[in-house]
């Protein structure tokens, strides 16, 4: 019986196995091995293995640049996303209208990627609805480039990917209990110290899948900051891009690469270790109930 | 609602930023189905109702091109994924199996990996097997993505199942193909159509991974949307997201009667 079921699970599971195997980890194999390899006059990559890309990729002044601008757009997106997202997520979860407000989050995040950034081409253009407002104020008189930097960067990346943060957050949230909060005021602890050390230490791994979910691709954004970004606002991915593409140098875009294949690891370890926490709190009390139950009896 | 909701006050702060995130989500949306019907060639100045970039869409071969590929791609990859990934999804969650580890890590990282990585990778490798890009390395791709996200849907749902059923249908003298057949696959019915809308709205999405593994004659909707607005952007685009942002309403509303399996 036992060995059906493991032969069984193991037949049902196999296209998946291979599929994943020959079309997502292959070609991630190919990446790390090409970024040691050297490059071929019209892309691919060829004998011998070489650390030149690496050390050329460390070296170069114009990569650390974008690296930086990469990580610091990253880290204040994300962190412009959990500080919007935590009073909506509470607002939502503790409303009568909880699902109509999630219909409304999610109805954005479904509609088509391009699509929303073009939407933001119209408003934030020259001839866009905020140049049009300031100027039909007479505030200015000449349309202001407010596109192709890293603001507009950051605020398209903050409409795209705020859902990826509220929707963990509610869902942790909605979970809390909230006479935890009831206690935490009736033993006299003010508004903002309530908030502080009771409810968000509670949603922990709410704002930890939040983050994971938001910072990790927007670390490998490509199109936001190809159509809004320009010159000023591009950012890594662009740089993998353009190496690949209009380069053609195969061993320097996969070394790169190798930059978001270990960030993603580690994103994956966070991921997979609050989920394992959670599991074990689980397990705990679940034995507890167990041993309580068999104590009346006995 | 209970009165313990309201400890931290009447909530009027998460109220207005509530709002205004709402009008924040949806302004660009907004302006772009306005602008659909507005005569004006350029900008965002009111200048009459019309009807005529809609027509110019319609009568626009490469548009017409895009969508097909697109719907091409959204149902064979989705169909694809689905089955791979119900099976799995079984597969996975109640047998025990060598390779079951290292199948789960499989399954996880393409959900965080960035889809420039992805693309990318694919990119190489299919070039290296002097594989033809178009519609079938697309269709390759897509099916990989979506694969992920349909396991998880259906190991959500299977979390809920008793497994004693199995046991006493097994009991009773049940086939394993009977077993699949009459108890779980429509024990799983919403899992599967939930996670079949759900990869036709990643397929249908998807930009990065598109643009990197597409070859000439394989354009779909996004690609034909990112030339429109890189290389000059004509009205007819603001009908085209139109048309796509009711499709979306439409798919939305069936799809959020299967929301809690999709963001359980």
């Amino acid at each position: 019986m036992e060995r059906t079921k493991r032969f069984l699970g193991f037949v049902l599971s196999f296209p998946g196995i291979i599929w994943l195997t020959l079309f997502f980890l292959l070609p991630t194999t190919i990446i790390v091995v090409y970024s040691f390899m050297t490059p071929g006059p019209y892309g691919g990559a060829y004998l011998p293995f070489t650390l030149k890309y690496y050390k050329m990729m460390i070296t170069n002044q114009g990569f650390w640049i974008l690296f930086m601008r990469t990580v610091v757009i990253s880290v204040i997106s994300t962190g412009i996303c959990l500080a919007l997202a935590l009073p909506v997520a509470y607002y939502i979860a503790t409303s009568k209208y909880k699902n109509f407000l999630l219909s409304l989050v999610i109805i954005p995040f479904w509609t088509n990627f391009l699509v929303r950034i073009f939407g933001w081409l119209v408003i934030l253009g020259n001839n866009g609805l905020i140049n049009r407002v300031l100027m039909y104020l007479h505030i200015i008189d000449k349309p202001v480039s407010l596109m192709y930097n890293q603001w507009s960067v950051i605020l398209v990346i903050v409409y795209m990917y705020l859902p990826y943060m509220i929707l963990p957050l509610y869902s942790s949230i909605e979970k809390f209990d909230f006479h935890l909060l009831e206690a935490a005021m009736d033993l006299g602890a003010s508004r903002t110290k309530t908030i502080f050390s009771v409810l968000l230490p509670s949603i922990k791994g709410g704002i930890s899948a939040g983050i994971v979910l938001v910072l990790i691709p927007v670390l490998g954004s490509y199109a936001i900051p190809d159509l809004v970004g320009g010159k000023d606002g591009a950012m890594l991915g662009n740089l993998i891009a353009r190496q690949l593409t209009t380069a053609r140098n195969w061993p320097l875009s996969s070394a790169i690469s190798m930059i978001f294949l270990l960030i993603s690891t580690v994103g994956l370890l966070v991921y997979l270790k609050f989920g394992e926490v959670r599991n074990r709190r689980n397990r705990v009390i679940y034995e507890d109930y167990i041993k309580e139950e068999t104590n009346k009896i006995g | 609602m209970d009165k313990e909701f309201n400890v931290l006050g009447k909530r009027r702060f998460s109220f207005i930023m509530t709002l205004l995130i709402m009008i924040f989500f949806y302004l660009p949306i907004a302006m772009l189905i306005a602008l659909s019907f507005n005569s004006a060639r350029q900008g965002v100045i009111w200048t009459g109702f019309t009807l005529k970039w809609y027509s110019v869409l319609f009568r626009d071969d490469e548009i017409w091109r895009a969508f097909l590929n697109t719907v091409i791609i959204a149902l064979t990859s989705s169909t694809v994924a689905t089955a791979i990934g119900v099976l799995s999804a079984i597969g996975i969650y109640w047998h025990n199996f060598r390779l079951k580890r290292y199948f789960q890590a499989l399954i996880y990282t393409p959900l965080i990996v960035p889809d420039i990585l992805m693309g990318v990778s694919m990119l190489m490798f299919f070039v290296s097997l002097r594989i033809q890009l178009g519609l079938f390395t697309i269709f390759i791709a897509h099916v990989t993505f979506s694969i992920s996200y349909v396991i998880l849907i259906v190991i959500a749902r299977l979390e809920d199942f008793d497994y004693s059923i199995i046991e006493a249908a097994q009991d009773l003298g049940a086939s394993w193909y009977q077993i699949f057949f009459k108890i779980i696959i429509p024990m799983i019915k919403p899992a599967i159509i939930a996670s079949f809308l759900l990869s036709i709205t990643l397929s249908i999405d998807d930009f990065v991974i598109t643009f990197f593994v597409a070859g000439p004659g394989s354009t779909t909707l996004p690609l034909q949307i990112y030339s429109m607005i890189k290389f000059g952007v004509s009205p007819e685009i603001n009908a085209l997201s139109t048309l796509l942002i009711g499709a979306t309403f439409i798919i939305s509303i069936f799809g959020l009667r299967f929301r809690k399996l999709i963001f359980s």
